[in-house]
C-alpha cells in the first residue's frame, strides 16, 4: 500500500501488530478512570516509541479530532508504527479487555441489581460518577477563570445544553464556529 | 419488537454521536441521554446513569459505556454493533489525519482550533456532569455524595476508583 510505505519511509521504525495489541491492552487494563497517564507512560517511558515532545504533538492532534483522546492516540501510534493493520491492532487491544470487563460487570448487575443493598450501592456510585464528571469539568474550567474570551463560550454552551436542551448538533453548528472565530481574531500575532 | 431495526438504530445513533464527540465521549452524554432515554426510550434515566457509573468503575476508555448500553438494549449483538458503530468514525478520521499530519503543534490553524474548541468542550463536559447529577441526585444523601466527590476531586488527585468505592459503601449503608 502506497500510503503505508509513505509513513514507513518517513519513520524507519516498525512495531509488530502483536506488540501494539499487547501494549494497548496493558494500557487499558491499568487505566481506571483516566487512561491517558498510562498511555504516556507506556509509549514514552516503557516502550520509547515516541519521545516526550513527539507524544505531546501526537496528543495535540488527537485532541482536536472527534472521539476519545486515548482511542485516537491508539490509532495514531498504530498507524505510525504498523500501518493499517497496526492501527487496528492497537485499537482492538485498547477496547477488547475493557469491553469484556464492563460486560461482566453488567452481567453481575443484571443478576443482583434487584437486591435493595445492590441498588443502594449503585445509587451511591451513580451520584459519585456524576460528581466525577462535574469535578473534571470544573478543573478544566479553572484554567480559564480569568479568560474573558473563553468564559462566555463555556457559559453559553451550558445554557444551550442544560437550560434550553438544544440538540448537540445545533450547539456544534453555532457556538463552535463562533468560538473558533473568536479564537482566530484574538490569536497571538 | 423486531430485532433488526433496533440494531440499525443503535448503529446509526452511536455513529452519529461519535462524529459529534468533540472532546471525547463524555462531552456527548446529554445527547446520548436524549437519544437513549427520550427518543428511543430504550431505558429509564436512572438505568442510563447506573450504566454510566458501571462503565466508570471499569478500567479502560470512557467509550465502553456505549458497549454497556448496546448490551442492555439488544444483548451481545447489540454490544458489538454499538461498539463498532461508535468506534469506526473516530478510527477512520484519526487514521486519515495521522497520514496527513505528523505534527500540528507549530501551525497557526491548529492553535486557533485548540483555543476555540477548548471552551466548548469544557462547557459540554460540565453539561454532562449537570445532567448526570440531576438524574442521580434524588435526596440529600446522594446530593452529599456528589458534592463531596466534586470537592475531593478539586482538592486531591486521587483515583476515581477510591471515590466510587466509598460512594458505593455509603449507598450500601443506606446513605444514598
Amino acid at each position: 500500500m502506497s500510503a503505508e510505505t509513505e509513513i514507513g519511509a518517513a519513520d524507519e521504525r516498525r512495531v509488530g501488530n502483536l506488540d501494539l495489541f499487547l501494549a494497548f491492552s496493558g494500557i487499558s487494563i491499568m487505566g481506571f478512570g483516566g487512561v491517558l497517564p498510562w498511555v504516556r507512560w507506556m509509549i514514552v517511558e516503557r516502550k520509547h516509541w515516541l519521545n516526550e515532545e513527539e507524544f505531546v504533538n501526537a496528543l495535540s492532534l488527537c485532541q482536536i479530532l472527534p472521539g476519545g483522546n486515548v482511542m485516537n492516540i491508539a490509532v495514531y501510534i498504530g498507524a505510525r508504527f504498523g500501518g493499517l493493520s497496526g492501527a487496528i491492532s492497537a485499537f482492538v487491544g485498547l477496547l477488547l479487555a475493557p469491553c469484556l470487563i464492563v460486560l461482566a460487570l453488567g452481567g453481575l448487575y443484571q443478576a443482583y441489581g434487584h437486591l435493595p443493598a445492590v441498588q443502594g450501592m449503585f445509587r451511591g456510585a451513580a451520584a459519585c460518577a456524576a460528581g466525577l464528571i462535574l469535578g473534571m469539568g470544573l478543573r478544566l474550567a479553572w484554567r480559564y477563570r480569568r479568560d474573558l474570551r473563553a468564559l462566555p463560550v463555556i457559559a453559553i454552551t451550558i445554557l444551550a445544553m442544560v437550560w434550553l436542551k438544544a440538540p448537540l448538533l445545533l450547539v456544534l453548528a453555532t457556538v463552535l464556529p463562533a468560538s473558533l472565530a473568536l479564537a482566530w481574531f484574538t490569536r497571538p500575532q | 419488537m423486531n430485532e433488526r431495526p433496533v440494531l440499525f438504530d443503535l448503529a446509526w445513533q452511536f455513529a452519529a454521536l461519535a462524529l459529534m464527540s468533540i472532546g471525547g465521549i463524555i462531552a456527548v452524554v446529554p445527547e446520548m441521554h436524549a437519544a437513549v432515554v427520550e427518543r428511543h426510550q430504550w431505558m429509564a434515566a436512572q438505568d442510563f446513569v447506573t450504566l454510566f457509573a458501571l462503565a466508570q468503575a471499569a478500567p479502560g476508555p470512557n467509550v465502553i459505556v456505549v458497549t454497556l448500553i448496546g448490551w442492555r438494549v439488544a444483548g451481545g449483538l447489540g454490544a458489538l454493533v454499538a461498539t463498532v458503530a461508535v468506534s469506526t468514525p473516530s478510527f477512520l478520521i484519526t487514521y486519515g489525519a495521522s497520514r496527513i499530519w505528523r505534527s500540528v503543534s507549530g501551525k497557526v490553524w491548529y492553535r486557533v482550533c485548540e483555543r476555540g474548541m477548548a471552551p466548548v468542550t469544557i462547557g459540554l463536559i460540565l453539561s454532562s456532569g449537570l445532567l448526570l447529577s440531576t438524574v442521580a441526585i434524588d435526596h440529600w444523601g446522594s446530593l452529599a455524595i456528589t458534592v463531596l466527590t466534586v470537592l475531593s476531586l478539586l482538592k486531591w488527585r486521587n483515583s476515581p476508583l477510591i471515590a466510587l468505592a466509598l460512594a458505593a459503601l455509603a449507598g450500601l449503608a443506606g446513605f444514598a
